[in-house]
């Protein structure tokens, strides 16, 4: 391979996302796989139903999974995402400021282009 | 007053070894105690059901932080029993001291066959994962025929080559698990995490659980070190020392 040039993913994108090694002390997974899967499982007075602990831990990957994936791709998607968050007046008003954009586009691309160094 | 307290059972150990789990911090904070039995005695602390009740608890454990933070002090508790130990798992929690009294009157017998099992033995844990970069290794030279063509070609030699990798780390994977559970005194096999929760972009191939004789520990980790070495298709990776979570059941022979 040539150093310095990066292979091109296509569609499985994995490769070259090595792993950013930004993990935790004792890798918490590995910390919850332990604590809620395995151990002596004897019953206590106050139940949480094991099945729900198990119901529990798939959710959990899911989670973390999502987490993750929000992460990799940069973007906060519960937090940002005006259904979750119920701003829907911010949808109207992005619907309106792309509109305007369309317009501009519309209108000439020197126009844009100018438009667009202001901006930044 | 009892009404609002419960007891969150850490771990269950021999008499002699309990005194080190006692005086932790423990998951609400609370100091962790001692309540003995004849040899036995339970690792616990009192934690107040408003955090730690059924409802509470059904609610908090889907909350990631608090589990998280309950999870790593639960488990920081059980690592510090010096000895043979039996881990609990999480969110086992009684009415009074007199609860736990009986469960281990009730479990004398195959308590101290577990903790005989466990004792001068520690788990470990050796994770795999796929390796594709270093299974490739031997890259075809560069092709001379046409753009499209090569495109193709190459497209194809990756595919192959993807197949082969992950057949060739199949196989390795299975070497290597034989090899450590020859070294162990027991081994269990656990679901591959997925990529968010191992944290690595590779795909796992093994999260295995070894018990290993003490003595032993060392010969292991270099078996551990020895495999990730000698194959090219995987990355092995010795994770622990561990409370023995994975061989704390009944069941275990």
């Amino acid at each position: 391979m040539t150093p310095g040039q990066q292979p091109v993913t296509t569609s499985t994108g994995q490769d070259g996302a090595v792993a950013s090694g930004n993990h935790q002390p004792a890798n918490l997974g590995d910390i919850l796989e332990r604590v809620l899967d395995k151990g002596l499982v004897i019953a206590g007075d106050i139940r949480v139903n094991l099945l729900d602990i198990e119901l529990l831990t798939i959710k959990l990957r899911l989670v973390i999974a999502s987490l993750e994936t929000a992460r990799e791709v940069g973007i906060n998607w519960w937090e940002s995402d005006p259904w979750l968050s119920g701003d829907t007046t911010r949808i109207q008003r992005e619907n309106r400021e792309l509109r305007a954009r369309v317009e501009e586009l519309e209108a000439g691309p020197e126009r844009a282009a100018i438009e667009d160094r202001h901006r930044d | 007053m009892t009404d609002d307290r419960g007891i969150w059972l850490y771990a269950i150990t021999r008499r002699e070894a309990a005194d080190a789990g006692a005086g932790r911090t423990g998951v609400a904070g609370e100091t962790s105690r001692t309540i003995a039995v004849g040899r036995l005695a339970a690792i616990v602390g009192d934690v107040p059901l408003a955090g730690f009740g059924e409802e509470a608890l059904r609610r908090n454990f889907e909350d990631l932080d608090w589990l998280g933070a309950v999870a790593r002090t639960h488990d920081a508790v059980v690592s510090a029993v010096g000895g043979p130990v039996v881990p609990i798992r999480l969110a086992t929690v009684y009415r009074d001291d007199d609860r736990v009294r009986r469960v281990l009157e009730h479990r004398t017998t195959e308590l101290e066959r577990t903790l005989d099992r466990l004792t001068g033995r520690t788990e470990w844990g050796v994770k795999a994962f796929l390796d594709l970069a270093r299974a490739r290794g031997h890259e075809d030279s560069p092709s001379r025929r046409g753009a499209g063509t090569a495109y193709l070609a190459r497209r194809r030699a990756e595919r192959d080559a993807r197949a082969d990798s992950e057949r060739l780390a199949t196989e390795q994977t299975s070497k290597v698990h034989s090899r450590l559970a020859g070294l162990a005194a027991g081994a269990r096999l656990h679901p591959l995490q997925s990529k968010a929760l191992s944290g690595r972009s590779e795909q796992m191939v093994l999260n295995a659980a070894y018990l290993v004789d003490d003595d032993r520990a060392r010969a292991f980790a270099e078996a551990v070190a020895a495999c990730d070495e000698e194959n090219t298709a995987i990355r092995v990776q010795l994770t622990g020392p561990w409370p023995p979570y994975s061989f704390s059941s009944w069941e275990e022979g």
